[in-house]
């Protein structure tokens, strides 16, 4: 009780008490100024990022997605207009007063000989301790509350040095949420991680932008994972044409996604949220039977060239056991692929 | 994880306590415990040896206590401020800095007062200018130059720069200050009077004070300026503040014993191999017990042979190889 009474104490210490989490932009325009000369990367950005949401920012390489979230966390100076959190503009805030809103994770490499992933999170605190940077009972509990949090309790005194990229990703996020700021900034979280830990990290992402009310923002290139854990997505699209914001599946709907990442050898799907390959496909065939093993069966197709047409010279028929094409019998793919390629039928 | 530091931080103390009484003890002419004891205590303060004692090897004790911690905590703060684990002030030029500060005081004495050049301060403010410049240069590359090896190799520069223009002033200079100043950058613990004492005290106090005030924003630098800023951490005054107290530390010492090298490097990794902390609040205290120790260490050697032998050479012969075995542990 008295614990909880003094956290309550601490929370009324953070000067923007009651505070939603909610940066506004108003006609911003990001980009380079080196030399007189402007380069421009997007411009009249109108953006309002909200508590409690997951924002994936997403965007073709050198769409902006960098710089935007530079500027927005005020590292780099907008071109025009003004970034504004519970109305203050960030570029006249204080090195600290920013550090109590907003907190980085950033794609540099962190290696510190010894530290622990205890020390690497107490950094977190940092904006909040005096000068000493001494850890109090109050501070050890929000320490060990962000690390519990991200699921590497096992791992508090484990040198970081010794810890799985996904797990150094988690440590990292850990010290953004010991930082106790209403928004997070995440600069592509999931670059260089496998599979479960890319699914894994922005789950977490996902459970955290509820579960503390926190606004979180990343910016990443997993699409497909994007439009399943993000609340809201914006798109930059490359020439300076703006970023859409909506939820993932509106922007499915409107073609945004096409639009933007419109290339002759790739579309998006928006049956399955997958971008797809245009294959050169110049042979026809026809295929009909089992539906699960219909979808592979069309993949290998498409992959060797062969465009699926009704009434084609070819019949494939898919059975529960392989395939058929008239009288001949394959068992597996390779082999009716490798028949089909040689034109032997 | 505390009490291991606290016992740690007790052998440590208690070692250079020891040594500093052996470093006391130890020398062409042997003075005993009881000799020592009624010497600082005013009994028979005529003999020859308290006067060896309190006017040679006590001002030579300390200021090998002063040297050892002030280099180490100025290449431990080069360490982090570059996250580099092989920078230290003499590696980046800042004692090239302080030596062509002190050439210039001893070739060009002769327009100084004399007042100001007799106490030290001349020689020290000298140093410390030279070595916070140099140090300032070099950070101002860094923004630009982002490879670690690339940064050391500029510093080197800098420092062979410094030392060019040294070569120059001497081609100018009359033989009895060239005479002066290579005594000097031999480096000697011994050069250091009571006067002198004076003057370098208060600067490496500064220093230090300094570098532990800083403790809590080298922390943060540890994970990379970016993510300092995202902490709240000022770079830009951090970096000055770095530099200054760098330059006090490095330059102070430079001034009076002379360039001793590797002790920068070397130190602070011995700190962290012995306390496996990456925190500055146990890493600051730690490398000034190392440090102090080591230079003690290195002080009693040196006095082993007939002719005591200059302090750099000890304290490169054991720098040296740390430095190598840091390189390849990195691989």
């Amino acid at each position: 009780m008295v614990e909880e009474k003094k956290i309550n104490k601490l929370a009324q210490k953070c000067p923007f008490e009651g505070f939603r989490g909610l940066l506004t932009t108003q006609n911003l325009s990001i980009g380079y100024s080196k030399k007189g000369k402007t380069n421009t990367v997007q411009s009249t950005l109108n953006l309002k990022l909200s508590a409690g949401e997951l924002v994936c920012l997403i965007g073709p390489n050198g769409s902006g997605k960098s710089t935007l979230l530079r500027t927005l966390t005020g590292l780099q100076k907008p071109l025009a207009g003004k970034t504004l959190i519970d109305g203050k503009e960030i570029l006249k805030l204080k090195q600290r007063e920013k550090a109590l809103l907003i907190a980085l994770v950033l794609t540099e490499r962190v290696d510190m000989e010894n530290a622990t992933v205890y020390n690497l999170v107490s950094l977190g605190r940092h904006p909040h301790s005096n000068w000493w940077g001494n850890i109090s009972t109050i501070e050890d509990k929000i320490i060990r509350q962000a690390i519990e949090m991200v699921h590497l309790g096992h791992k508090m005194f484990h040198p970081i040095n010794e810890l799985s990229d996904g797990e150094k990703q988690r440590a990292m996020i850990a010290k953004a949420l010991a930082q106790d700021t209403p928004i997070i900034m995440l600069d592509e979280p999931t670059a260089h991680l496998d599979l479960p830990n890319r699914v894994e990290i922005m789950l977490l992402l996902h459970k955290l932008a509820h579960e503390t009310k926190k606004a979180i923002i990343l910016s990443t290139h997993e699409l497909d994972l994007a439009l399943q854990a993000a609340d809201r997505i914006w798109l930059m699209s490359n020439e300076n044409n703006g970023i859409e914001c909506g939820v993932p599946e509106d922007l499915v709907f409107n073609g945004s996604f096409n639009h933007v990442f419109e290339s002759k050898s790739y579309f998006f799907n928006a049956a399955n949220g997958n971008f797809s390959m245009n294959y050169p496909m110049n042979r026809k065939v026809w295929v009909s039977g089992d539906k699960t093993r219909m979808y592979w069966t069309l993949r290998a197709l498409a992959r060797a060239g062969f465009m699926v047409v009704e009434d084609a010279e070819i019949q494939i028929s898919v059975t529960e056991t392989g395939w058929e094409i008239k009288e001949n019998c394959f068992k597996t793919i390779e082999e009716l692929l490798d028949k089909l390629g040689k034109g032997l039928i | 994880m505390k009490s291991r530091s606290f016992i740690l931080f007790l052998t440590l103390s208690l070692l250079t306590v020891v040594l500093f009484f052996a470093d006391l003890a130890w020398g062409s002419i042997h003075i005993s415990l009881r000799e020592m004891l009624s010497a600082f205590f005013g009994k028979g303060s005529e003999g020859v040896n308290s006067e060896i004692l309190l006017n040679f090897r006590l001002p030579k004790a300390i200021t090998a206590i002063l040297a050892g911690a002030s280099l180490s905590v100025a290449g431990l703060m080069m360490q982090t401020l570059f996250r580099n684990s092989l920078a230290d002030p003499y590696i980046l030029g800042a004692s090239s800095g302080a030596s062509l500060g002190v050439a210039l005081v001893m070739m060009a004495a002769s327009v100084l007062p004399v007042a100001f050049v007799n106490s030290g301060w001349a020689l020290i403010v000298a140093a410390i200018i030279g070595a916070s410049v140099v140090l300032a240069l070099v950070v101002g590359v860094s923004f630009r130059v982002q490879n670690a090896v690339s940064l050391l190799i500029v510093g080197l520069m800098f420092g062979t720069i410094a030392g060019s223009i040294v070569s120059v002033l001497q081609n100018f200079s009359n033989p009895d200050a060239i005479k002066l100043f290579v005594m000097w950058t031999f480096g000697s613990l011994s050069a250091v009077t009571w006067t002198y004492m004076q003057v370098l005290l208060p600067v490496v106090l500064l220093g230090l004070g300094m570098a532990f005030f800083l403790q809590k924003r080298l922390d943060g630098l540890l994970l990379g300026e970016n993510y300092a800023r995202g902490l709240g951490i000022s770079i830009l005054q951090t970096r000055f503040f770095i530099v200054i107290s760098t330059g006090l530390l490095a330059g102070g010492i430079t001034a009076f014993t002379g360039p001793i090298a590797f002790v920068g490097v070397a130190i602070p990794h011995i700190a962290r191999g012995i306390f496996r902390s990456s925190s500055h609040k146990i890493l600051l205290p730690a490398t000034v017990l190392c440090g102090a120790s080591l230079i003690l260490i290195c002080d009693i050697i040196s006095q082993v042979p007939t002719y005591t032998l200059p302090i750099n050479t000890i304290s490169a012969l054991f720098g040296a190889p740390i430095i190598i075995w840091i390189i390849l542990k990195k691989k």
